[in-house]
């Protein structure tokens, strides 16, 4: 122990001998691990925003379906379990949020135009935790019950068929026995969605009016399912498949949105070559500038070795010397990366290129994102790696003739 | 051979170490930036190229309004007329006119809303991959016939197959009641999920009538010879249009311009990865360069003292730098170029790759291509900041004392 205090005392006066070398080491260090971590940190907060938007518009993390629906989304493939046997099954079964729903192709027209859209009947007051509409930040109103006669679509789709609030719209859609079921809604409120290609695709109505017009009785067409993170969702999805039977599908948002899921994976894979590909750019630095403070101290090493100090204590006092170049680096690094990641956590507006990012998924509006995983990842990577740099020179060192270096003229 | 340059040399190779680390660190990026980039823009070519071709075209002749608003009424009239004075002036076969409507679209069990598009049969080829990617059946042959081609996902959710009736309904430009029995003659599969769904093309012909057109239509298509080309191919068409002002010209990035931000965005955060790395490199080579003055002080102040000028001595170290940088910048670029040349003829796929690229419209594995521009632009870009990092070390010869320096032990 004692002997160890000794070495890092050593490394220490060592690493400041060459004080502007060492600065420029660390200061290497710094920039790479905060490019590390403020890389990481934004692109982990688009993709974590994509996924979230994009679960929010596939229904909750966890679905069901009749076994055809997904095939053929008609209201002729219903679930064939009532929400009555659904509360039972599922109120305390320790799921955040569930709904059932029905989801059905429709037409809406207006005095003007016809759009197809995605017709959701559903529960307001159950969904407020799953669907991805803000319900205060709606225009006019949303919906206040199953039960409402109204209808809200989106701000876009309200543009493209020239109407408004207050104005009458035609729903259009089939009943299960392939009749066409119409009936004309009220549009009660206007919904926002983080993107115009979600606020042209569903429009809303009352879970029990959507019944009535479809002629359907009580049934829906689909449940939904929230945990608590969309990384996890193999709780909810075993407590759901293993209370209903074989005859229904049960299925993650990964397999339904395979664009995300990818993303999901993709997105930890790029952190790991990222911090990886930054170290390498980085240990050439390191090794470099190890291998020279070892060379310019030869004869000194041969003399340590010449007065019986043992090779293991060169290496391993070479070894802390990097240990510690690394850590003042890491320290600096992340304290930079946090100083720039938390002030932009409120959001940073990159609306000039909205529509790329929509393309993408992902919405104007960036929130960088620190996960502590990310952080002890990229801090363990360039620890571990920094180690296995610095074997090399502190081993040459190790094994110098102490005559030979101490001989050495320069 | 000049002694400065014979003196950079040796010196270079004193520490041959440290020379080939520092190289390295330069070589390390220079390939990564040549096969990065090389990757980034074959990527981007084949995502417009594939985003345009299945069916936007490279410019649209429109109704003003057209583009934002999509509505029945915001037509071009006489749009055979003008398409066929297009592809006269233009002397170019790719020009196709259309027309587009909102229909209802019912087979025996099942109806849904989709975009029908009317098309010239005889032309909608030279502008969209669609007619191509017919996996079922034909495409439309006649002008005028009562046929109907639709997308596989489509056609799944209809339960319909070759051969089966469809029933259209909607409403025509007057606002008046329009339907239309067509058959069902081929069935295309272009991979999109968005398009397979909800698209259908019929001959422009029938469109006409069904949706009591008049003649009009809503868009004329035009595809370049070159994407590079566009904006002159563009006042070329605008300059070709009746001077009535119910049409405007549309180039791609107006009417996606999801594609081009897609790219933008794109290019900025991997830009931000380039320059961290760049600078990385550039701490590295300020490191070496100013070890390699500092621990030659006595050296120097020696050759001083005999009369070497310090600004000769700065150009020996800049001229030693440059030597380094140039040796990066060659087996870098010769590596980065052969790295990428391998993955040009095998293809690159990454696990995964497959759902990232459908997005995208590209295909599962890519091939690089190494251009001039992704050659040298990493490399000479580290080149300039490892000169920029030896200039401090260079600067500092100036206020070495000649005296002090020949006593540094």
């Amino acid at each position: 122990m004692r002997l160890l205090g000794i070495l890092g005392q050593l490394a220490w006066r060592n690493l400041w001998r060459n004080h502007r070398r060492t600065i420029i080491m660390l200061g290497a260090i710094s920039v790479g691990v905060w490019a590390m971590i403020f890389m990481t940190a934004l692109t982990r907060g688009m993709v974590d925003q994509m996924i979230s938007d994009g679960i929010k518009a596939l229904p909750g993390h966890v679905q069901m379906h009749h076994a055809s629906y997904l095939d053929d989304p008609s209201v002729a493939n219903r679930l064939p379990i009532s929400d009555t046997e659904l509360a039972q099954h599922f109120d305390s079964a320790g799921i955040r949020a569930w709904a059932s729903r029905v989801r059905v192709p429709a037409v809406v027209t207006s005095e003007r135009d016809s759009r197809g859209v995605t017709l959701l009947g559903i529960d307001p007051r159950a969904e407020r935790e799953i669907l991805f509409v803000d319900y205060d930040d709606t225009e006019g109103r949303f919906l206040t019950d199953e039960n409402d006669n109204g209808i809200v679509i989106g701000k876009k789709l309200a543009k493209i068929l020239d109407t408004g609030i207050g104005k009458r719209v035609v729903v259009m859609s089939q009943d299960p026995d392939n009749d066409i079921a119409d009936r004309g809604f009220r549009i009660v409120g206007l919904y926002v969605a983080g993107t115009s290609a979600v606020e042209e695709a569903f429009a809303f109505v009352g879970k029990v009016t959507a019944q009535k017009m479809l002629r359907i009785g009580d049934s829906t067409t689909e449940a939904v399912f929230l945990g608590d993170d969309y990384r996890d969702v193999e709780f909810v999805y075993e407590t759901v498949a293993s209370a209903v039977g074989d005859h229904v599908s049960v299925t993650r948002w990964y397999d339904v949105d395979s664009y995300l899921g990818t993303m999901m994976k993709v997105m930890d894979g790029f952190v790991l070559v990222w911090v990886v590909v930054i170290f390498l750019a980085l240990s050439f630095g390191l090794v470099n500038t190890l291998a020279m403070s070892v060379f310019e101290r030869v004869r000194e090493i041969g003399l340590m070795l010449a007065l019986g100090m043992k090779p293991g204590s060169i290496l391993g006092q070479i070894v802390i010397e990097s240990m510690l170049l690394l850590v003042l680096g890491l320290a600096a690094g992340n304290f930079l990366a946090w100083a720039t990641v938390v002030p932009l956590e409120g959001g940073i507006d990159i609306s000039v290129v909205a529509e790329g990012m929509e393309m993408m998924g992902a919405a104007s509006v960036l929130y960088p994102k620190l996960t502590l995983n990310d952080m002890i990842l990229a801090n363990v990577v360039v620890l571990l790696l920094g180690l296995l740099a610095s074997l090399s020179p502190a081993w040459r060192a190790s094994r110098y003739e102490p005559v030979e270096a101490i001989t050495k003229v320069e | 051979m000049n002694i400065v340059f014979r003196l950079a040399w040796r010196n270079l190779w004193r520490q041959p170490r440290r020379t080939w680390l520092t190289t390295g660190a330069m070589v390390f990026s220079n390939i990564l930036l040549v096969f990065m980039m090389s990757l980034q823009f074959g990527m981007y070519g084949l995502m417009i190229d594939n985003s345009l071709q299945i069916f936007t075209g490279h410019l649209q002749v429109q109704a003003p309004g057209y583009n934002d608003e999509q509505k029945m009424r915001q037509t071009v009239p006489d749009i055979v007329p003008l398409a066929n004075t297009l592809r006269m002036e233009l002397e170019s076969g790719t020009i196709a006119a259309r027309g587009w409507a909102f229909a209802l679209s019912s087979s025996e069990d099942r109806t849904y809303g989709i975009a029908v598009y009317g098309v010239e049969p005889g032309f909608e080829a030279n502008v969209s991959n669609i007619p191509g990617l017919v996996s079922e059946g034909r495409f439309l042959v006649d002008n005028n016939a009562a046929e109907i081609v639709i997308g596989s996902v489509l056609a799944r959710n209809l339960r319909v197959g070759i051969g089966d009736e469809l029933t259209l309904m909607g409403s025509g430009r007057d606002g008046s009641f329009a339907a239309a029995v067509v058959d069902i003659v081929g069935i295309f599969d272009s991979g999109v999920n968005d398009i397979d769904r909800s698209i259908a093309e019929i001959p422009l012909g029938l469109f006409q009538d069904t949706f009591s057109m008049d003649g009009a239509g809503h868009q004329v298509v035009i595809v370049g010879d070159d994407l590079a080309n566009v904006q002159l191919l563009k006042t070329q068409v605008q300059s070709l249009l009746p001077d009535s002002g119910n049409s405007v010209v549309r180039d791609w990035n107006e009417l996606q311009p999801g594609l081009k931000q897609a790219i933008q965005a794109d290019i900025s955060s991997s830009f931000f990865m380039y320059a961290i790395l760049v600078i990385l490199v550039s701490f590295s080579v300020l490191n070496t360069v100013l070890m390699s003055v500092l621990e030659r002080t006595r050296e120097f102040g020696i050759v001083m003292a005999l009369g070497l000028k310090p600004g000769r001595l700065g150009r020996l170290i800049m001229l030693e730098t440059t030597l380094m940088g140039l040796m990066g910048v060659v087996l870098g670029a010769f590596f980065g170029a052969l790295l990428t040349s391998w993955f040009t003829n095998n293809g690159l796929a990454i696990p995964g790759m497959e759902e990232m690229a459908a997005q995208f419209n590209l295909p599962a594995r890519m091939y690089p291509k190494v251009s001039l521009l992704t050659l040298l632009a990493g490399p000479c870009i580290v080149f300039l900041f490892t000169i920029l990092a030896a200039v401090y070390p260079a600067l500092r010869l100036r206020r070495l004392h000649i005296v002090e320096a020949m006593r540094v032990a």
